[in-house]
């Protein structure tokens, strides 16, 4: 069988008499691209810093990489990677400034970090722009240079936030030959996403809502089951029945 | 006359260094529902702040119900109802009085404008005395534009509604775009998805300040020259890379559960021919066929055709 | 007008469902009055004092006895030279030395006036002014005695080997410059955030885009804070009355009129700020930095201005609420009217004029 990098069993996250995460269960394989979609507050962000070793869950147990959520949060963080649509890079920090800066913060030595920002900037094409501030950028680079970024560790795990809102479609898609191939590298993918089309790129999606898990499988499979002719549908048809829904 | 004409505006920024919009030249015919599609830093920004009398342009003029933008910025403050991207309400004031407020501000009151309003307020009602902090964001959403709507203006500006919305909210706000269109209200909307560029009457694509196409949705499809094909198999990343090296290929891209691609010379038997390449690279479970391509597909050819 | 009117309750409804706005708004003056007026007095009692007496006639004695019933000092008599002084503050065990010379009687007698050496340990400034002053009271009050029983007028001057304050310190100075304080505060830091937060939430792109009139915006939004700062002003003097002991001897019309004025000049600070600044953190830094240190230094309330290098002294002209200090120190606690100090007022209007003019100026009916 093979390996399970995240392990989630009956996990829950309560605020007060709120389950923002209502015992969801779960296990995501090694190198596969897991999808995480829900509606807005249905309980996907709370989830995923669980994940992150950013939270405790409230009860159920889970772990990451191997730890647990509980008791080895900074072993947790040191094998994951992390990219947000808010959150990715210093403007103000040249390219590889801001890649030395996080191969820095995750101990790598100078000569590896000088020789994997090497072939990263050539990778990306950006030998001209290596010294540009990222600020200069236009957003779709920034998007890749960032989740460039978040795998330069090589970490087992690496989280997605919404990476691609607001890419136009043609960076979006370079942005996902970049996520299938780090899958292809070994690397687990977990990544959630508004645009419902890039749900079909998942090798399995869960599908939240209102705190739980309602659809867990295959998108191919999903569409069967809810005689739906793309994941949008499949999604229109689970969310419609939220009872609760805030950012 | 048209309701909104923009003519040759070039809007730059940090003193001509970022070219925000380039010689963009458009018109939105009286009650139509009108879509500018593009992704984050295409200008929609920056051509609404121009059309809302915010921002000043470099170049170029633009008009609104026959009121320039400059000139006679006073009254086009009267007649336009505006929601901008971020705008997010007074999250300590409750519904009720968000809209007071704001009914206010335009000199009139919720009664008297209320038809207008009034199938998106009774969703809201049971939450009246509700602080809009504490509203859920497609509920949000919905009072933003009761308030941009309460003074019954001509013209209305969306810029990007739906962005970071769930689906299911989403389909209900272009039901609400749909009526009020019905209501002879012209709507400038910008959204960066392109599913929603099938809902406008015509569209604008924008990238990178420039306008790319603007025409009916249909029309614009109908334009993609060449023919387009879907293909899929067991291994979806597997057959995009042979794909792309397949040298009969012009593009080749992720689509959903299908990739999309276009053929350099089209011998009239594609579907064959690449169902025979993805074989003989060993693929297994490969469909292929032949698709009416989508506005998505239309932006990724004219996106790539402009960076040749 | 009607709009006006609605924008204001908007206003105050942002205000009251604040927490933060009204403990700024409301727990700060408090906290600051019984800060200043209680801990931050500089009432010192029971403070341990050598008197070296190389006099000892009846003038000395007379002057001893004063000090030793009065509750501020501890006396030890002792005949202290140079280094046993010296040793004496380095061990920490006295605050004071007072030193009267040989001929102290025969020189007030024969000349009218007379020295007296005061030494203070310096280390602990703000001590060995107040005793200093207490010592020059004291002397004082024995100078109006002699006087009183007739004969020539006399003088004893201290001299001093520390630092002199001509100024009595105590919790009374201290309350116009926190009142100052608190309306800088309150004021140019509230209005300039409320108004960058309309910025942030992205609501400043309706108001502007709605036919209500831009600079009435920044009319509504000053107006709120010009009232609740009314009631304040009236908060801290009702403090400072019932709590502080401290008499207002002048008009209070007069005190509410000067206050009105100087209100105003900080809202146009704050509006003025909200122009430039892009977010509630950078407005409120801007008001923190830029209004309250020059109010807390340069005002005079905390260090005297004379004391100062004559740059700062000249930059202290433009700082407002150094008017609006001396203004409150005349009409509050010396009780004089508007013919004293309507010097002040004028520079204080001119400075509101301007500064209201500018921000007026400079808001912006479109967004750059």
């Amino acid at each position: 069988m093979a390996e399970q990098v995240i392990v989630c069993n009956e996990l829950t996250k309560r605020f007060g008499d709120f389950y923002a995460v209502n015992k969801i269960t779960f296990e995501v394989t090694k190198g596969e691209i897991f999808g995480f979609l829900g509606a807005n507050g249905a309980g996907k962000t709370t989830a995923m810093r669980i994940l992150c070793g950013l939270s405790y869950p409230t009860s159920g147990t889970a772990t990451v990489a191997g730890f647990d959520v509980y008791r080895q949060q900074d072993q947790i963080k040191r094998n994951i990677g992390y990219m947000s649509q808010k959150f990715s890079l210093y403007e103000n920090l040249t390219i590889v400034e801001n890649i030395e800066f996080y191969g820095g913060v995750y101990g790598l030595s100078r000569a590896v970090i000088k020789e994997r920002s090497g072939e990263l900037i050539q990778t990306l094409g950006l030998e001209k722009e290596a010294k540009k501030l990222v600020g200069s950028l236009p957003l779709g680079w920034k998007q890749k240079l960032a989740f460039s970024v978040a795998i330069f560790h090589r970490p087992q795990i690496v989280f997605l936030d919404e990476p691609t809102g607001g890419v136009d479609p043609v960076t979006r898609r370079q942005f996902w030959d970049m996520i299938y191939e780090a899958a292809a590298s070994g690397i687990t993918v977990f990544v959630t996403t508004h645009y419902m089309d890039e749900a079909e790129y998942c090798n399995r999606v869960t599908i939240m809502v209102d705190g739980k898990i309602e659809a867990l499988d295959a998108p191919q499979a999903l569409k069967q089951r809810f005689q739906a002719a793309n994941m949008e549908e499949v999604f229109y048809q689970l969310a419609r029945s939220a009872k609760r829904s805030s950012d | 006359m048209d309701a909104v004409v923009l003519d040759g505006i070039t809007k730059t920024y940090a003193d001509g260094k970022i070219l925000a919009v380039d010689h963009v030249s458009l018109t939105v015919k009286r009650g139509e529902l009108f879509g500018l599609i593009g992704p984050d830093g295409a200008g929609k920004t920056s051509i609404f702040r121009i059309l809302t009398t915010l921002l000043l342009a470099d170049k170029g003029t633009a008009s609104v119900q026959g009121l320039h933008v400059v000139k006679d910025y006073r009254q086009i403050r009267k007649i336009l109802g505006y929601m901008p991207g971020k705008f997010s309400l007074y999250q300590d004031l409750t519904v009720h009085e968000n809209l007071t407020f704001f009914a206010t501000l335009f000199d009139t009151t919720i009664e008297e404008n209320y038809d207008i309003i009034r199938d998106i307020y009774e969703q809201l009602k049971p939450f009246s005395d509700r602080r809009a902090g504490k509203l859920s964001g497609g509920m949000k959403q919905k009072l933003a534009l009761c308030c941009a709507l309460i003074h019954k203006p001509e013209v209305l500006f969306l810029d990007e509604p739906t962005t970071g919305v769930d689906v299911v909210s989403r389909r209900e706000f272009w039901d609400i775009l749909a009526r009020l269109k019905s209501m002879g209200i012209t709507i400038l909307v910008s959204t960066p998805y392109m599913d929603e560029a099938g809902l406008c009457e015509r569209i604008a694509l924008i990238q990178a300040g420039s306008i790319m196409q603007i025409d009916t949705p249909d029309n614009i499809i109908h334009s993609y020259p060449v023919r387009l094909y879907a293909a899929k198999s067991a291994n979806i990343y597997g057959l995009l890379k042979d794909m792309r090296d397949n040298a009969s290929v012009e593009s080749c891209f992720a689509f959903g559960e299908y990739l999309h691609l276009t053929l350099k010379e089209d011998s009239g038997h594609a579907v064959t021919e690449l169902e025979a390449f993805a074989q003989q690279k060993g693929h297994t479970g490969i469909a292929v066929k032949e698709i009416s391509p989508g506005i998505e597909d239309t932006f990724i050819r004219l996106m790539n055709q402009k960076s040749q | 007008m009607k709009q006006l009117l609605v924008f204001i309750r908007k206003e105050f409804y942002h205000v009251f469902r604040d927490r933060r706005t009204l403990l700024i708004m409301f727990g700060l003056p408090v906290a600051q009055i019984l800060l200043f007026g209680y801990a931050l007095t500089s009432e010192v009692k029971n403070a341990d004092i050598v008197i070296s007496d190389q006099a000892k006639d009846a003038n000395t004695a007379k002057i001893i006895s004063k000090i030793k019933s009065s509750s501020y000092f501890i006396v030890h008599e002792e005949q202290l030279a140079g280094p046993a002084i010296d040793a004496a503050f380095k061990k920490g065990t006295i605050k004071c030395v007072l030193i009267f010379p040989p001929r102290f009687g025969d020189d007030l007698r024969h000349d009218g006036k007379a020295s007296v050496q005061i030494i203070a340990d310096g280390s602990d400034p703000n001590t060995a002014k107040t005793l200093v002053n207490y010592l020059s009271m004291i002397m004082l009050n024995y100078q109006q005695d002699l006087a009183g029983g007739g004969g020539a007028p006399i003088g004893i001057i201290p001299e001093l080997r520390m630092l002199y304050n001509p100024e009595d310190n105590g919790s009374l100075n201290f309350i116009p410059g926190v009142i100052a304080l608190i309306f800088m505060i309150v004021c140019a830091t509230l209005t300039s955030v409320s108004v960058v937060r309309e910025k942030e939430l992205g609501t400043m792109e309706i108001l502007l885009v709605s036919p209500f009139h831009p600079m009435m915006v920044l009319i509504a939004k000053a107006i709120p804070y010009l009232v609740l700062s009314l009631v304040n002003f009236t908060f801290i003097l009702i403090l400072s009355v019932g709590f502080l002991d401290i008499e207002v001897k002048g008009s209070l019309l007069l005190l509410f009129a000067e206050s009105t004025l100087f209100i105003i000049t900080c809202l146009s600070v704050g509006l003025l700020i909200s122009n430039i600044a892009s977010s509630q953190q950078a407005a409120m830094l801007i008001s923190m930095m830029g209004m309250m240190l020059p109010t807390l230094l340069l005002t005079g309330f905390m260090y005297p201005l004379e004391n100062m290098p004559l740059v700062l002294q000249v930059i202290s002209n433009v700082v407002p609420s150094r008017w609006y200090y001396l203004i409150v120190k005349a009409v509050m606690l010396k009780g004089l009217g508007f013919s004293a100090v309507w010097r002040e007022t004028l520079v204080l209007a001119g400075m509101t004029v301007g500064l209201l003019s500018l921000a007026l100026l400079k808001f912006k009916t479109r967004l750059e």
